[in-house]
């Protein structure tokens, strides 16, 4: 692959290239889904090419291919940098990069089962047997299961001299079953809404999910969801179970950081950002107990956003975003760094596929652990609603104004968990959210979630982000907003 | 390895010009040599899709080009049956010994699940009404051509001391689908789409357009457009949440309509996740309200046929608010007693099958006229964001953007800070008060369809943003 890598890059310099880095990209994936008892989707596919970036007359140009011959390759090369000059035609100045080492490395994420030499039978039988167990339970009417496998092997190298490999081994797991009565359809998913967890992890992952005492579980909760009273509308104490609060540190925290949002970058389509450069290390995002980190490093766990070398060539780093409440960082990579002030990138630019720019993109966006142990949290909470488990989510193209549901909500009154709710949902402005956060449990209550599907860019890319995040209390939030006059 | 793509004389593409796709003989080769290894490979029967790509993008913002990227790729999916069973295994590596060992890799996953009691034994030749979608000048655009609309589209914000953001992309595609029962099917296309956002201050507006026909709009008087919008967004103010008589551009109606589409399969029904269980043949919807699924529409993009080759049959979905119809895939026509209509997606899947070329009847009312014959209300460029918060009532929620205007005595009186919407779709197709003319929408949220302008009563607003 290095020979390519070089070839291309070489082709690029003898364009008139001044800056080139090339990823070849040989991508596996796995897909396995049940449905009602039946095999759903069975399906394996890969994916190997080339992707070329390229600075020419001050300007970026980008060409892929598949066709992995000494031809194909310059061809694909001499194309990025004819790209890159219609490029110039309409530019206000030039690219400028962050200075940044070589490095010639070579990395594997590290797993214990590989999920592609575990027995396909072995991977069915078992989402089969949680289908069964989920469809026992009476009033549940669709019963569905999933796993996806994927293994990205990527040789990175640009003309600065880098040559960074890469292999990462990622595994996602999840059952969901649906009731439909009446006027309703209700859900209920484990360990997750939209395809359950996943991670950078091996098979391993999928069982230490235990399905099966968990299928039967939510599948009674679908039923009984039905006969339970909606959320009611207020203005109250909410509790968020952790998946869910993984997903709106996504929304409402990893998505405005991105600093080719906050320079307009992304406005016709992602949209901007509220937290434009003179709010840096001035802002109150949050209350005084709320830290959040970028962490791409594998020491923060096994998330999606855990790499070695970002498709940059930068290395994983620790950023803080919130500390002690303060908004302190961005999201940066080698063009944008300068702006803020800094004099590296923060090494967050990853891409999809070979065939895909690399663009600015969470990490492991995470919510550091508290103090509280989970039971005493419930315990301290006189009158609130736990909810959990995502089931909608929305925000503005600033990250201002946002809206959740969830598949399943729980009224706690003096302290216990009283009764279950239908239904729930809630909706703030992000900083007024983050900043009523008075709870934050500890480390052994702390999962890092992974979001396989954020998407971004055009053409659109899909990404997998991690997030960290144990269950948290927030006070004074806008509950039930979804239902209201419905 | 594929061949590179190869301009007329054989030469391969190195400029920033237009990729050309493979001649189609040379993808029917593809599918021979798969059908030929997968006989000799124990398949009972095979199925090949051969699917090529050579899209470019040049995308801008801050009043530059900061990203432009072109792309050619070309994969190859096989779906194999053993007794029985079936399964998909697809790779862009076209030796042939790639081939056969992702025939060898669809056949063990085949091979190593349970019988499939519905699964069908595969169609065989079937015959295709003609579409021409594929247009020369749209293939043709270069990355230069793009750079100089996009420099004057900059030219023209900067003038009006704007910043403008978007993209200018064209494309071409091809597929053909082939199986060992003799049936073959083939389609290519081009695409061309040019999008924009014109900034002024914090206010902003938009402007779109897509086309299998690059000639079809003009990106400068999208721009135009922007701009002038964008201003008249500048000074919005705060409304109180409430409900509001709305007049959805088509963009926003497609946005939100499109969530609709997936309800009309029929395995969605079978799995009772469909809005329309139970609210067949009812009057869900206001009489003013039909809605088609037809491929063949002078508007239309996309392939003839569906994933297992059948072709696509035209389907009434709405008369007059009543749901009259759904698409059936082959397996869910199987079981409910019905015919294919030709929805059905790639096997195998559990999804089963949907419309993807709706188109809603349209009425003769100008956007003028919805506005001058509205006492109160507000124009809605372009939603953002929409997730489904009931499945059953069809509660959509999401955001206004880029231009979100009051209406006052039969005219814009000034521009809105942005709301949040809890929308049930069923009760605002009950509300239709004028319906535009059905035309080719394009949005972000959901794929492009025909649909017209609406003029809607009773929108629910639930909440205000900060800007």
């Amino acid at each position: 692959m290095w020979d390519l890598s070089t070839n291309a890059l070489d082709t690029a310099k003898l364009r008139g290239a001044t800056y080139g880095d090339v990823r070849v990209m040989h991508l596996r994936q796995r897909d396995l889904t049940t449905k009602n008892g039946q095999v759903g989707t069975l399906a394996h596919s890969e994916s190997l090419g080339l992707g070329i970036r390229v600075l020419a007359n001050g300007a970026w140009g980008f060409a892929s291919t598949d066709r992995l011959t000494r031809e194909g390759v310059a061809a694909c090369a001499a194309q990025a940098v004819s790209i890159a000059k219609a490029s110039a035609l309409a530019k206000r100045g030039d690219v400028v990069l962050a200075p940044e080492k070589a490095y010639v490395d070579s990395w594997q994420s590290p797993f214990r089962k590989d999920p592609f030499e575990i027995p396909l039978e072995t991977q069915l039988a078992l989402l089969l047997a949680a289908d069964a167990e989920m469809r026992l339970v009476k009033g549940v009417t669709l019963t569905e299961t999933d796993m996806q496998f994927r293994k990205v092997e990527s040789w990175f190298a640009s003309s600065i001299g880098s040559r960074i490999h890469q292999h990462k081994v990622i595994s996602g797991c999840g059952i969901a079953a649906t009731s439909f009565q009446g006027q309703e359809i209700q859900k209920r998913s484990y360990p997750n809404g939209f395809g359950g967890q996943h991670s950078l992890q091996g098979y391993e992952l999928v069982e230490s999910l235990d399905l099966m005492r968990n299928a039967p579980l939510i599948a009674e909760e679908a039923a009984a969801l039905h006969s339970v009273s909606q959320c009611p509308e207020k203005v109250g104490t909410l509790i968020l179970g952790g998946s869910q609060l993984g997903l709106q540190i996504h929304e409402s925290i990893g998505h405005p950081i991105e600093l080719d949002r906050v320079l307009g970058q992304e406005a016709n389509f992602a949209g901007t950002s509220f937290l434009t450069l003179d709010q840096l290390n001035h802002l109150k995002y949050a209350s005084s107990i709320v830290n959040v980190v970028a962490d791409a490093r594998l020491d923060h766990g096994q998330g999606l956003g855990t790499f070695a070398y970002d498709d940059e060539g930068v290395p994983a780093q620790c950023t803080d975003i919130i500390k002690d409440g303060i908004f302190s960082g961005y999201l940066s990579n080698r063009e944008t760094a300068h702006l803020v002030g800094l004099d590296r990138s923060s090494g967050t630019m990853r891409t999809e596929s070979w065939n895909r720019l690399p663009i600015i993109r969470m990490t492991n966006v995470s919510l550091l652990p508290g103090t509280w142990n989970y039971d005493d949290l419930i315990s301290d909470t006189h009158d609130g609603i736990l909810m959990e488990t995502n089931r909608s989510w929305s925000i503005d193209d600033r990250r201002y104004q946002f809206q959740f549901s969830t598949e399943i909500g729980w009224e706690i009154k003096g302290g216990k968990k009283v009764r279950m709710l239908k239904n729930p949902s809630y909706s703030g402005i992000s900083t007024e959210f983050w900043n009523s956060c008075d709870a934050i449990c500890r480390f052994d209550h702390w999962t890092l979630w992974g979001t396989p599907n954020c998407g971004k860019g055009q053409p659109m890319q899909t990404t997998g982000t991690g997030h960290g995040a144990a269950p948290a209390r927030f006070r004074n939030v806008h509950i039930g907003t979804a239902f209201s006059n419905q | 390895m594929k061949p590179a793509a190869k301009n007329k004389k054989g030469s391969t593409a190195s400029s920033a010009g237009a990729a050309e796709l493979l001649h189609e003989r040379e993808l029917r080769r593809i599918v021979d040599t798969v059908l030929r290894l997968a006989k000799s490979t124990g398949a009972e029967e095979a199925e090949v899709h051969v699917d090529e790509v050579a899209d470019a993008l040049t995308r801008f913002a801050n009043n530059a080009i900061h990203q432009n990227v072109a792309e050619h790729g070309l994969t190859v999916s096989i779906r194999t049956v053993v007794d029985g069973r079936t399964a998909r295994a697809t790779t862009n590596r076209i030796q042939e010994d790639s081939l056969r060992s992702a025939i060898e890799v669809s056949l063990s996953l085949a091979h190593r699940q349970p019988k499939d009691p519905r699964l069908l034994p595969m169609p065989g030749k079937q015959s295709y009404r003609a579409v021409n979608r594929f247009i020369k000048q749209t293939a043709a655009l270069s990355a230069e051509e793009r750079a100089r609309a996009v420099r004057r589209a900059c030219d023209l914000a900067v003038k009006k001391g704007q910043v403008a953001a978007g993209i200018y992309s064209n494309g071409q595609s091809q597929s053909v689908l082939g199986n060992s029962r003799g049936l073959f099917a083939a389609y290519r296309e081009t695409h061309s789409e040019f999008s924009i956002t014109a900034q002024e201050g914090p206010a902003a507006s938009w402007a779109k357009a897509n086309s299998a026909d690059v000639r079809a709009f003009d990106p400068q008087k999208l721009t135009a457009r922007a701009c002038q919008k964008a201003h008249l967004a500048v000074n919005s103010r705060e409304l109180a949440p409430g409900r509001y008589t709305v007049i959805l551009e088509p963009a926003a109606v497609l946005d939100l309509v499109g969530f609709l589409f997936y309800d009309f399969a029929a395995t969605a029904l079978e799995d009772k996740r469909s809005c329309l269980n139970e609210r067949m043949a009812k009057q869900l919807f206001g009489q003013n309200i039909s809605i088609s699924d037809d491929v063949y529409h002078p508007l239309q993009q996309g392939a003839p046929f569906d994933g297992e080759g059948l072709p696509r049959q035209p389907v009434l979905l709405v008369d007059c608010g009543i749901p009259k119809n759904l698409v059936y895939s082959r397996a869910a026509a199987q079981a409910a007693g019905k015919r294919p209509t030709g929805h059905g997606f790639a096997l195998p899947n559990e999804y089963g099958e949907a419309p993807m070329n709706l188109v809603f009847g349209g009425g003769d009312s100008s956007m003028d006229k919805m506005v001058t014959s509205t006492g109160r209300g507000l124009l809605v460029t372009r939603l953002w964001y929409i997730r489904e918060v009931d499945p059953y009532e069809k509660v959509m929620t999401g955001m206004t953007r880029d231009g979100l205007f009051l209406v006052e005595n039969g005219r814009v009186t000034g521009a809105a800070r942005n709301f949040r919407f809890n929308q049930s779709l069923i009760e605002m197709l009950k509300k239709v008060e004028l319906l535009g003319p059905a035309v080719r929408a394009t949005g972000e949220e959901a794929f492009e369809m025909v649909v017209p302008a609406m003029k809607v009563r009773d929108f629910c607003f639930s909440e205000v943003t900060k800007f």
